[in-house]
Order: structure tokens, then sequence, then C-alpha cells
């Protein structure tokens, strides 16, 4: 077919190839914020990464930027052990949500239910912190002192994140078709071995998907877990000692440093960022290995 | 063609506005040459900030760049002309006699307990014992058996540089339970905690004492801990925040360390939580 001006299809052809531009510009630059960022983190720190070797960050005695100690092994530690311990809290209770929504609550108090857990989901981070701050860890204090630790970092990181894992749960649960179901409900299975047995397993990329979401956040969480966590760099020994997450460090400490500490907060800055990295790749070898 | 003649009216009338924006645009960047550049603490920069604002929009003319780089900075750059004014947050030392200091605002920190805490008075080493963690008790220093939670501030910043420089101890000799980012958050989180301690501006705090907050300021040396005893600089834990200049004083830079040692600019420090100097 010859393409010409009068042939009808032309003008498709012309606004499709225009809405491929526009959508690949757009591709491109979400794709080019992302290297800008990484860039950038790479440029700030590069003033220590030349001068320092990688061993300092993993090696020194403790993180004291100002007397020329960099250890930053502590703050990884409490940034991983927060947010596994959030998501060991909430997979649990938020996949129980979920199933409760689709498959045991009546109609009207789904609905009811599952606003409740959007509303949780939009309650700013700062307001979590200060309910810890004022509440949760004077409550941990009378436990067991100071109060401001791993644990209640832990309980506020998981009322966070548990809307979000319980949302893109439902959604998942949700989109499992109607037919699977009632095969399944023909064949006789009780309703929890439909959810074990087909519902579970047809919503799984869902359900994974929304926990790595959620751990994400967990990770770069900074307002609520400086506000209760106590913030003392060290690894924790029990749940009641208080921790340093990475992102925490960064916002205590940038507003005043300068130089060559400031440098330092870029370099925990890029390793946040390495450690997002590498769960979004788990999620990726999770994905592949489904397929194989 | 009467339509025509209206549009090209239009077009005519909105040309002319354009052009007088822009040539005014233009008269008024050429007015604005007259640039004042200050370097120096970290502390005061957010203040003089504020200040500068507040010049700029009473003063047209007058950009005010303030940039950080710590005392040692501010101090240099005067020396070399690099900048107008430097900023320093501590007395000037006897090798810089050299150049001229003007306080703009008092720096005070006090150590503070909860209302509940029968501690009245901590002498310096007990202090130092505390937050070097040898006394881990408050019935060691006269108050109820409890272990203390020592609340120190997050590195870098500018209460933790003077209250370690005053117990005469590095950063990395303090042991403490809990680490804070600004005034406000330890000031909560000794509310929540009968048994801490912890240190913050004096400003900030006598903001939510007279609010009705339960807590207790400690007197350091038998000094009580108070914004006017800041600000005739009795209180020992306290330092002036200076404007520093190397030459007798003239235009703008002149004007702008009068208006900064100002009552016009009272709000503007306090908003800091500095306490503000007295003005004739």
């Amino acid at each position: 077919m010859i393409l010409s001006e009068r042939n009808i299809l032309f003008r498709l052809i012309l606004i499709d190839k225009l809405l491929i531009g526009i959508l690949r510009i757009g591709a491109m630059l979400a794709a080019l914020v992302m290297l800008l960022i990484l860039f950038f983190l790479a440029h700030e720190s590069w003033p220590v990464l030349s001068k320092l070797s990688i061993a300092r960050f993993i090696n020194d005695a403790s993180w004291h930027p100002l007397e020329g100690a960099y250890n930053l092994m502590p703050m990884l530690s409490g940034t991983v052990l927060t947010s596994v311990g959030a998501l060991l809290l909430t997979i649990p209770l938020s996949l129980a949500s979920a199933l409760f929504i689709v498959f045991y609550a009546p109609l009207h108090l789904a609905t009811f239910y599952k606003r409740l857990i959007e509303l949780l989901s939009g309650i700013p981070s700062v307001v979590f912190g200060f309910w810890g701050l004022t509440t949760l860890v004077p409550l941990i204090n009378q436990w067991n002192p100071p109060g401001a630790s791993l644990l209640a970092a832990i309980l506020v990181l998981t009322m966070m994140i548990l809307p979000t894992i319980t949302l893109t749960a439902y959604t998942a649960l949700a989109a499992v078709p109607e037919e699977l179901l009632r095969n399944a409900a023909a064949l006789g299975l009780s309703r929890w071995g439909m959810i074990r047995g087909v519902a579970l397993p047809a919503a799984k990329t869902g359900i994974v998907a929304g926990i790595i979401l959620a751990a994400a956040r967990a990770l770069g969480e900074t307002m609520a877990v400086l506000m209760v966590a106590g913030n003392v760099v060290q690894y924790p020994e029990t749940l009641f000692d208080p921790v340093r997450t990475l992102a925490a460090n960064i916002a205590l400490e940038a507003a005043y440093a300068m130089g060559g500490h400031r440098a330092v907060l870029f370099v925990s800055g890029l390793l946040l960022m390495l450690l997002v990295m590498v769960l979004s790749g788990m999620a990726g070898l999770l994905k592949k290995q489904r397929y194989a | 063609m009467p339509k025509n003649l209206q549009l090209l009216l239009a077009y005519g009338f909105f040309i002319i506005i354009g052009v007088a924006c822009v040539s005014s645009l233009q008269a008024q960047t050429k007015a604005a040459t007259q640039r004042l550049v200050l370097t120096g603490s970290s502390t005061i920069a957010p203040l003089v900030g504020e200040i500068a604002r507040r010049f700029e929009s009473l003063h047209p003319g007058v950009r005010i760049d303030v940039q950080t780089g710590g005392s040692a900075r501010g101090i240099h750059d005067v020396r070399k002309g690099i900048a107008a004014i430097g900023m320093v947050s501590r007395a000037l030392k006897p090798d810089e006699v050299d150049l001229h200091a003007f306080v703009i605002a008092q720096d005070g920190v006090s150590i503070i307990v909860h209302a509940d805490n029968p501690v009245r008075t901590l002498s310096r080493e007990q202090i130092a014992g505390i937050y070097t963690g040898r006394i881990m008790r408050w019935n060691v220093v006269g108050g109820a058996d409890a272990r203390i939670t020592v609340v120190n501030k997050a590195e870098g910043r500018s209460t933790l540089e003077l209250f370690s420089e005053y117990l005469q101890l590095k950063n990395s000799e303090i042991k403490p339970h809990i680490i804070i980012g600004d005034n406000a958050q330890g000031i909560k989180t000794v509310l929540g905690n009968p048994h801490a301690i912890g240190y913050v501006s004096i400003g900030a705090v006598e903001f939510e004492v007279q609010r009705g907050a339960p807590i207790r300021l400690l007197s350091l040396d038998g000094v009580d801990a108070s914004a006017e005893n800041v600000r005739q600089g009795i209180f020992p834990l306290s330092r002036p925040l200076s404007l520093v200049t190397s030459s007798e004083l003239h235009g703008w830079a002149q004007q702008f360390i009068e208006f900064a040692r100002s009552s016009q600019v009272h709000d503007l420090v306090r908003a800091q939580y500095f306490v503000p100097i007295n003005t004739n």
C-alpha cells in the first residue's frame, strides 16, 4: 500500500508516530531523572570516595565524621533490621486483612474496612512519628528504658507500610478471575482450600510487588524513624536498643554538615540507593525464577 | 476593515506593555548591582539569611549573598577581602584583634530535665560523668533510683559544639542513649521520659516553659539558666554570635550591621532560638 496524504490511514499513522514520540520522551525523562540522581550522589560523594578506601566505611571504629571515623555498617544494619522487622510484622497482618476484605467480610463491612485502610495510607509520616514520640516511646520507656529503640521504629514502620501491602494484596486478590474461584468451589474445595490452592498462587505476583514497594518505603522512611529510633550509631543487641538508619543519618546531620562531613553523608545516601537497587534486583530475580 | 484595525491596535498595545515591562526590569537589575557578600559560621547563616531578606526588602538596591563554611572561613575571607563581612560564632581569639567584631545575638544552651526530677543543679564534673557514662543512675547525683537516659545532639549541630566545648569532651567520648536533631525534638524527648537529661537552646526551652511544659532548667556553676543571664554573658554555656569586618565600616556593610544589631530584627533572632542583644 502506498502512503500518501490522500490515504485515510495517513493521519492515523502520523498520530501514532507522534504519540510514540511523546511516550518515548516521557520514558526517557523518567530514566534520566534516576540516572541524574545517581550521578549527583556519586559526584557529591566523590571528594571522600577518592581519598578514602572503601574499607574505611566498614572497618572504622565508629561514626564520628568530624573526628575522621566513618563506619557506616552499624547504620546499614539499623536500616535493614528496622525494615525486615517491620516487614515480618506487616506481611501476616496485611495478608489477613486483604483476605478478610475479599473473602470473609460482608460487603458493607468490607467497604468500610477498606476505606479505613485507605485512610491509614494517607496519614503523613510525621504524624506517625509524632505519635510514636509522644505515646509509644514513653510507653516502651516504662517497660525498658530508654524507650526510643529498634522496637519503636519497627512498630511505627509497621503501621506505615501496613496499608501499602494490604491494598496491593487486595487488588491482586480481587483481580483473580472469577472462573478459577468457581471451578475451585465446584470441585468441592473448602473456602480456605480455595484461598490457599487457587487465589493466593494466582495473586502471588501482585502481592510480592506490594511487599517490595513497602520494603522500599520502609528502607527510605526518614522522619518517623528519626523521631522514635533513638539514632545512636551502634549494633543493637536487643529490641530495646536505639539504632540509627541511613536515611535518618542524612536528615540529622545534613543541615549543618560541611566539606568532608557533607560528602560522607552523600556516601550514606549512595549506600541507601544501592540497598534499594539490590532489593529491586532481588525482585527481578524472583520473577525470573517463577517463569523458569 | 475596522475589525482589522482593532486587532492591530490591540497588538500594538500589548507590545508597548511588553516593552515597558522589560525596560523596567532592566532598570531594576541595573540598580541592583550593589552586592554584599557574607561568609562564615553555619550557626549564624540561617539568622543572617533572614535578616538579609528583610534588609533587601527595605533597600531594593542591594543584593546580599550569605555563604557558609565555618567561623574560620569567615575570618579568612574577611582578611583576604573575599567577603565584606564574616560570621563568627565565638569570641575573637587574641591573634584576631585586627578584626572588628559586632555582636548581633547570644547563643545559650541549657541542661534540661523533667519537672518530676528532684535534681536542681549539677556540677560540671557530674554532667561530664553522666555524658561519658561514668554516672549511670540518678541516685548518685541526688535523684531517684533510676537509670539516666542521656540525650545528645547529632554531630555538626552548633549546640553540641558549644556543649562539648564546655565539658571539654570530644563527641566520641559521649555515650548517649538517644540522639536528636532539633531543639523541639529534644524537649519532646525529655517531656516523655522523666529520667532523661538533655540540652537545648535556651530560647527554645523558655518558650516551652512559658507555655507550661513540665521541664526544669538546671543552673550551671551557680548561675541560673535564663535568657537574661545569657544576654549579660555570665551564663557559662553561652557564646556571642558576631559579624566581623577588617576595616572601618562604610556604605551598605555599615548599614547592614547596624540593621542586624537593631531591635527591628529581634523577632528573627528569637525565631532561631538565639537571645537578642540589648539595644540602646
